[in-house]
């Protein structure tokens, strides 16, 4: 059976340009990046601002389309955006976004949020449509007393709720979350990441958890890929990755989670700052922080 | 509000029952009463220079004033969100074409090429009301643009895309709406101006030609009476600043009534 989602290859390149005359360069976001998703699985993608998850977690929907390599969602290839076929895989896989009060159209109520995927792909009759965002309501944690409030009278894990809720209504398989926790309080980050855990375990979903986080990614993913300047460094298990870092950037991330009974001063810093991806050092794009 | 309010239903019955509410027909002159101060009995404005009845020629001139200024400002609005929404949907050269004629109109001197266009094919209501309707459509553009592009960039019109959605359903159930409240400022803004500008042309001569009348004409012919009979200009103009004025607060709580999330302020 072929994975649920499979890149081979992904490559995203931005010109910039510096200055009002100056040569324009190429930034490699992505630079040839290959990974497979089985069913039900969860990946975590971690590296650190600047590394091309988010251009990844993009492309790996569809959103941008890959300038080289490809995206095959159940062995088909994804469709070139803003095409019909495009417009119905959505149905398929589905997002979930950093800030959930940026996603929301603010002029809808919860219970509107939640109607549109189901408009929008002609699902079910009115009345199944009012249940079918009951039963997601309730399986997300809102109250049904919620229904008609608009997004900016809930707090931030509530909104997060919503953004979650509407992008199961078409019970997708694929589930791509864009770091969903990092614009939340601690307190509340925990509640969505179960959240997220149950729903991925209740419903067999294939999800993507592309986050800098490494103690969210250790509690949720069955596998880990981590990404320095738009390529995996390293890819594994979630235990062996965390217990036995191979790469020296790895053991850099994950030296700096705080662990009970470990004195601190075994973190490893790293010096400097990332290469500029526009002009990448040669080799192992790491090697000039290595230690 | 309520006072904007009622003066804009009171301006809006003046035009539509124009033909019930006129003592007496624009063109009546009436030699014998010229320049009747207002109060006189029968003619509670006055009357001007010809003893036509001044609250007559009043009410006419609202009817056609609104029409201008109303049909003029609807056809900015669609022709301007339209570009901008067409703008931020194609990107690339149509975004390109749009933002130049954007800056080629707004760097225009308008009322010189009004003229120019009025001169050379003669006067009438709908070139006029079609000429108006080109003033302003360049603010209309760059605001849709600017906001759809953003609302397409990161946020919810992003998000409703990734929900499969067509491009019709997110520009005009989505963005459209998110956007329509500083459509709605930006019109009431660009309204007093189309009824300012015609009021120009009018006084220049180009504009409603009479006997026909308009609030711009009558203020252009009463000005020579400035001095002795300054009701001819004086009651048209209040209505211009009245009517303005009126528009712009009640712009400014539609906006407010349009907006979920101001519902806390209120």
């Amino acid at each position: 059976m072929s994975p649920l989602l499979e890149a081979r290859e992904l490559v995203r390149i931005y010109e910039t340009r510096r200055g009002l005359l100056g040569r324009s360069a190429e930034v490699r976001a992505v630079d040839g990046v290959s990974l497979r998703l089985r069913r039900g699985e969860t990946l975590g993608v971690v590296g650190e601002s600047g590394s091309g998850k988010s251009t990844l977690g993009r492309m790996l929907l569809g959103i941008d389309a890959a300038q080289h390599g490809t995206v095959c969602i159940d062995g088909a290839t994804m469709p070139n955006p803003g095409t019909g076929d495009w417009r119905a895989l959505r149905a398929r896989i589905q997002m979930i976004y950093q800030d959930p009060l940026a996603a929301l159209d603010r002029r809808l109520s919860v219970a509107q949020q939640l109607r549109e995927p189901l408009d929008i792909h002609r699902i079910g009759d009115v009345e199944s449509r009012t249940q079918r965002i009951r039963d997601m309501m309730q399986s997300v944690g809102l109250r049904l007393d919620q229904t008609d409030k608009f997004p900016h009278e809930l707090s931030g894990g509530q909104r997060q709720r919503v953004v979650i809720a509407r992008a199961l209504m078409t019970e997708p398989e694929l589930l791509v979350c864009d770091e969903p926790v990092s614009a939340l309080d601690v307190s509340i980050q925990a509640q969505v990441v179960n959240l997220l855990a149950d729903l991925q375990r209740d419903r067999r979903l294939g999800m993507v958890f592309i986050s800098h986080d490494l103690k969210v990614v250790r509690n949720l993913c069955d596998r880990v890929a981590v990404m320095y300047l738009g390529r995996i460094v390293e890819e594994g298990p979630a235990d062996t990755i965390f217990v036995d870092p191979q790469h020296p950037y790895t053991q850099a991330l994950v030296s700096s989670v705080p662990q009970p009974g470990r004195a601190l001063d075994s973190r490893i810093i790293l010096q400097g700052e990332p290469p500029n991806p526009g002009n990448r050092p040669p080799g192992c794009a790491f090697h000039p922080r290595c230690h | 509000m309520q006072l904007s309010l009622f003066w804009l239903v009171a301006m809006i019955a003046c035009a539509i029952f124009v033909d019930v509410l006129r003592p007496f027909p624009i063109t009546q002159m009436n030699l014998g009463t010229r320049l009747a101060p207002p109060g006189t009995p029968g003619h509670w404005l006055g009357t001007d220079e010809l003893g036509r009845d001044v609250l007559s020629r009043l009410i006419q001139s609202v009817r056609s004033s609104l029409v201008i200024a109303f049909g003029a400002t609807l056809l900015s609005a669609f022709f301007g969100t339209l570009l901008g929404f067409m703008a931020a949907k194609f990107r690339g050269v149509v975004e390109h074409v749009v933002v130049m004629l954007a800056d080629f109109q707004a760097a225009l001197p308008f009322l010189i090429m009004s003229l120019a266009v009025l001169a050379f094919f003669g006067s009438s209501m709908p070139l006029l009301v079609c000429l108006m309707g080109f003033y302003g459509w360049e603010r209309y553009a760059r605001i849709t643009r600017g906001l759809a592009i953003s609302a397409n960039a990161q946020g919810y019109a992003a998000a409703v895309v990734q929900l499969g959605a067509t491009p019709s359903r997110v520009y005009l159930r989505h963005i459209l709406p998110n956007v329509a409240s500083t459509l709605i400022v930006s019109m009431t803004l660009t309204f007093p101006e189309i009824i300012l500008m015609e009021s120009s042309l009018s006084f220049l001569g180009l504009g409603v030609q009479p006997p026909d009348t308009s609030l711009g004409n009558m203020v252009g012919f009463g000005r020579e009476y400035l001095t002795t009979a300054p009701w001819i200009m004086l009651s048209p103009a209040t209505v211009i600043v009245l009517t303005t004025l009126a528009i712009s607060l009640a712009g400014d709580w539609l906006r407010d009534r349009l907006d979920p999330t101001l519902d806390s302020i209120s």
